[in-house]
């Protein structure tokens, strides 16, 4: 399957949309109105929690405010919906800015559950402020105009809510496909990783929430005025669970799932509402909830992915064509050999009581490849914390590049240019080679949400693209550029983050322990990687565990045992001092 | 506000949130030991109320269908998951516990039923009778997910108390219920009136958190529940079944909802679908209490009880308004609390 037949497929379901009103009855026509309008929310939702990995309760309070606001305008006040669009989309998303400064901190299920209160709480306002119409809601809505041209049939507003729905899509999908949706993809699975590339986590976060809370709006805008009328009820928190549930059963994640979820939620409630009364007289009403809930339940059981990732699957995959060598991304200056680096004076860190880090000093010169080893529980991981951001020294002073660096957040240390592997890997699994690669590319590149939705930032993409595709050459990985980095063995996983780390152009490349787990063949692989960077004139500190892969490999090491320096200079100086073996041996017989 | 309204208003308050906090030390020991944020507990704590309130009118309660149907469907998951797993000799078994047990105390309170037993006995036959609903839950519709997130457990969760909403009012009619006061009794405390109801409620959920405390410290299978709350896998090498971990906390917490349910019901009318309020604000002060602790659980659901009473003195309209606001910046001081392991989300 190519780029073409994608696009011819996209082209067929508009013109089926597009001849729908002429084939089907009014009532289908309203049927599939409600869908789209709910189809706005779910792709939204698809973006925060597919995508995002945030998991929103609380979507109908925004489909609320949007409701209410431009029912207030132009049925109240009699103004212009257009006018009531405006107003909606502004205090939708102000709100939604809001909240999310306040909650998008929490950290996984306290985030889920401050969704469910502020949804809770928004939903109850609507029933109890006066002017709003309180339980009554409000009534004779005027409808959309175009002109001195009137939406009043379902026929006609049906391609108002269809045009939105296809455009959103479209958008979303470009938008995917960019920087910035990179970074939004790359939220899935923790913050480490996204902060350790010059990524500001919550900022995305923060789009991500607002993007969600815009489509909801625009969703509450058509719904007012397609049904003249709104009360509290559409908006509570049982709508914003049914919302969740379009998400999950047509696939968090996947954008076109969001509107295959809303179809398949709203038939099978309509079926539900036709045939239940068949099965069981006279219980109708209270069954459709259970009949409902039920089949959710048991979709959750038997299917978590949802249904297009199913179906996704058993179709061809999309062929794609190697990257075309493109403008190179710029560079930052690099330091000159020899120079100091990094400096650490004085390092400590505390854990309540415990010293992990007790008064350490080293250097780092531009183009050496220093090694800081130790025995276990020696402090290693945490001086390397420190060094990254991961975690704060208590005293002492780090500088890199002649800047303090001990107040700085991760993602400011990674702009910097220091770029860092992981001990235990971190990748994107479900994310290409190329793309994986491509998040290192984040802090060299600068375009942003609009640039990504309308594909204004395609000459930029493809220098990114380049040099991604140029890093994995480098590495050794460049023949199956698409292929998934879940699908990679852990030793070339290993090689993906640093072609990753690579492609942000670093002065300073931290690897934690990059042999822990390779076999033989892997490790001489590797080292013989780490050479070929520093006769690049890459600076490079390692920490790890592995002395025969240390020795032969490194410039100078720096020892440390039970969180302090015990000694540093170069690899045979280290190898016969017996304060070191009696560290690893525990003493010499 | 005066200061007699005042102490009115906090001994109303304690009272209230003496009744959330029997739900939300349910609702830690369920999240503790199986990983479900189990909202349903207030729906239980609703339909005992309601159970009560049929017995008292001398009608058998829906409550009874419900646990048969309940059980001949966990029945049939078991047999059906036993056999493709190859383990039929433990059929015997699945049917003692999730048919014959079920089913028996269901007999028995219709037994009991037709001989006008006084209010002692109904209040043990109400209990008897929402017992075992949730662990049927637990058989039915989560043991099948137990390996997922606490994300799509909760999500699960959520979906299992609108099916309990429906299913209340199928059981148990639109109508809303309050029984009769479980004591006449009341005294005068610095100038302020104390209904014997109250006390007993504070009484009630004392002596319970008490009780639950010794079940924890001083007896093994207590001790197994706590090891299982804290690693499941390791409490498995050492012989502890989680599900059979699970299936006795989801008793005990039942049992205590259901204890909450009969002292609410003669203090404020509740219908079908009371229990959703009770059940989040129980969760609140559950995650005051970050969802682990016992105590902090307790204290927080009285001050939600509290918060509630001051808020609706204030304006009755919002009083929940100002109680799920209220919940955002706890949830922010717990998150700050708390250290997180980073990579909580899988892919």
């Amino acid at each position: 399957m190519t780029r073409l037949h994608v696009q011819l497929a996209a082209a067929a379901a508009l013109a089926c949309l597009a001849l729908a009103p002429v084939v089907l009855s009014p009532f289908s026509i309203t049927l599939m109105n409600y869908i789209g309008i709910y189809s706005l929310v779910a792709i939204g939702l698809a973006l925060l929690t597919g995508v995002g990995g945030i998991v929103s309760f609380g979507q109908a309070a925004f489909v609320g405010i949007a409701a209410y606001a431009t029912a207030w305008v132009s049925a109240l006040n009699g103004q212009s919906p257009w006018l009531g669009l405006l107003f909606g989309v502004v205090l939708t998303c102000g709100v939604a800015v809001i909240l999310g400064v306040v909650t998008l901190r929490l950290q996984g299920h306290f985030l889920s559950l401050s969704t469910v209160a502020w949804g809770l709480a928004i939903g109850f306002l609507f029933g109890n402020v006066d002017g709003l119409g309180r339980f009554n809601g409000i009534s004779s809505i005027p409808p959309i105009s175009l002109g001195s041209f009137a939406l009043v049939s379902s026929g006609q507003i049906y391609y108002l809510i269809w045009g939105i729905v296809a455009l959103v899509l479209l958008l979303g999908y470009n938008l995917l496909d960019s920087r910035l949706g990179r970074a939004m993809r790359a939220l899935r699975g923790g913050n480490t990783l996204v902060e350790s590339l010059g990524i500001n986590a919550f900022r995305i976060k923060l789009v991500t929430f607002v993007i969600a809370a815009f489509l909801a709006s625009l969703s509450g805008w058509l719904y007012a005025h397609m049904s003249r009328f709104i009360s509290p009820g559409p908006f509570d928190a049982s709508m914003g669970i049914e919302y969740l549930m379009m998400t999950m059963v047509g696939g968090a994640g996947s954008l076109l799932g969001g509107v295959v979820g809303a179809a398949i939620v709203t038939l099978l409630k309509n079926s539900v509402q036709d045939y239940l009364p068949l099965i069981a007289k006279g219980a109708s009403g209270q069954l459709e909830i259970v009949a409902f809930s039920a089949l959710f339940i048991l979709f959750l059981q038997w299917a978590r992915q949802g249904i297009v990732p199913s179906i996704a699957r058993y179709l061809p995959k999309i062929r794609r064509e190697r990257p075309k060598p493109a403008p190179p991304l710029p560079r930052r200056p690099q330091p000159t050999p020899g120079e100091l680096l990094l400096k650490v004076d004085g390092a400590e860190r505390r854990f309540g009581g415990l010293v992990a880090v007790n008064n350490v000093s080293f250097e780092v010169k531009s183009g050496e490849i220093l090694a800081v080893i130790g025995p276990n529980g020696a402090g290693k991981s945490t001086m390397f914390n420190c060094l990254t951001g991961a975690l704060r020294v208590s005293k002492g002073e780090i500088v890199f590049a002649g800047r303090s660096i001990v107040r700085d957040p991760q993602s400011r240390i990674a702009k910097a240019g220091v770029a860092r592997t992981f001990q235990h890997v971190k990748l994107r699994p479900r994310m290409s080679l190329l793309e994986n690669v491509m998040l290192g590319t984040y802090g060299r590149t600068s375009s942003g949400l609009f640039a990504g939705a309308f594909r204004l930032n395609q000459r930029e993409e493809a220098s990114a693209r380049h040099e991604a595709l140029m890093q994995l050459e480098r590495v050794g990985l460049g023949d199956k550029p698409f292929e998934l980095a879940g699908n990679l063995p852990l030793g070339n996983q290993r090689i993906l983050e640093i072609a990753r780390a690579l492609a942000a152009d670093p002065a300073l490349l931290v690897l934690d322990e990059p042999a822990a787990g390779l076999r033989r063949q892997e490790k001489l692989r590797l080292a013989e990687l780490l050479r070929s960077l520093r006769a690049d004139h890459l600076t490079i500190l390692i920490v790890e565990h592995d002395m025969e892969f240390v020795m032969s490999l490194v410039d100078r090491i720096v020892v440390l045992d039970f969180g302090s320096k015990l000694c540093e200079g170069v690899p045979s100086a280290i190898r016969s001092d017996e304060r070191v073996q009696e560290a690893y041996l525990g003493g010499v017989a | 506000m005066t200061s007699d309204i005042a102490a009115i208003l906090a001994i109303d308050g304690i009272a209230t949130g003496a009744v959330y906090a029997l739900v939300a030390i349910g609702t830690v020991l369920i999240f503790t030991v199986t990983r479900v944020i189990f909202i349903p507990f207030g729906d239980i704590a609703a339909f005992t109320a309601l159970t009560l309130a049929a017995l008292d009118a001398k009608r058998f309660p829906g409550t009874g269908a419900l646990v048969v149907v309940l059980a001949c469907l966990a029945t049939l998951i078991e047999i059906i998951s036993l056999i493709r797993s190859g383990d039929i000799r433990l059929l015997p078994r699945a049917l003692l516990f999730y048919l014959a047990i079920p089913l028996a105390v269901v007999g028995i309170a219709w037994l009991t039923m037709r001989m006008d037993p006084p209010l002692a006995v109904r209040l043990v036959l109400a209990l008897m009778l929402i017992t075992p609903i949730a662990p049927l839950l637990d058989r039915i519709v989560f043991r099948p997910i137990a390996d997922g997130t606490v994300l799509l457990l909760l999500t699960v969760s959520v979906a299992l108390h609108f099916a309990l909403v429906g299913l209340g009012l199928l059981f148990f009619g639109p109508e809303g219920v309050r029984t009769e006061p479980l004591t006449s009794f009341s005294t005068e405390f610095a100038g302020v009136l104390i209904s014997g109801q109250t006390m007993l409620i504070v009484i009630a959920a004392l002596a319970f958190s008490g009780l639950l405390y010794l079940f924890f410290d001083f007896t093994l299978v207590g001790k197994s529940l706590r090891a299982t709350a804290v690693n499941r896998t390791g409490s498995r090498l050492m012989g502890i079944r989680p599900a059979r971990a699970g299936t006795i906390a989801y008793l005990l917490g039942s049992l205590m909802a259901g204890v909450s349910g009969i002292l609410i019901a003669p203090v404020n009318t509740v219908f079908y679908d009371s229990g959703f309020l009770i059940g989040l604000k129980a969760f609140v002060g559950a995650i005051v209490g970050g969802m682990t602790s016992y105590p902090g659980a307790a204290i927080g659901a009285v001050g939600v009880g509290i918060l509630e009473s001051f808020a609706s003195f204030q304006s009755s309209a919002l009083k929940d308004v100002i109680v799920f606001s209220l919940l955002i910046p706890i949830l922010i001081w717990r998150s700050l609390a708390s250290l997180h392991s980073e990579e909580e989300i899988e892919e």
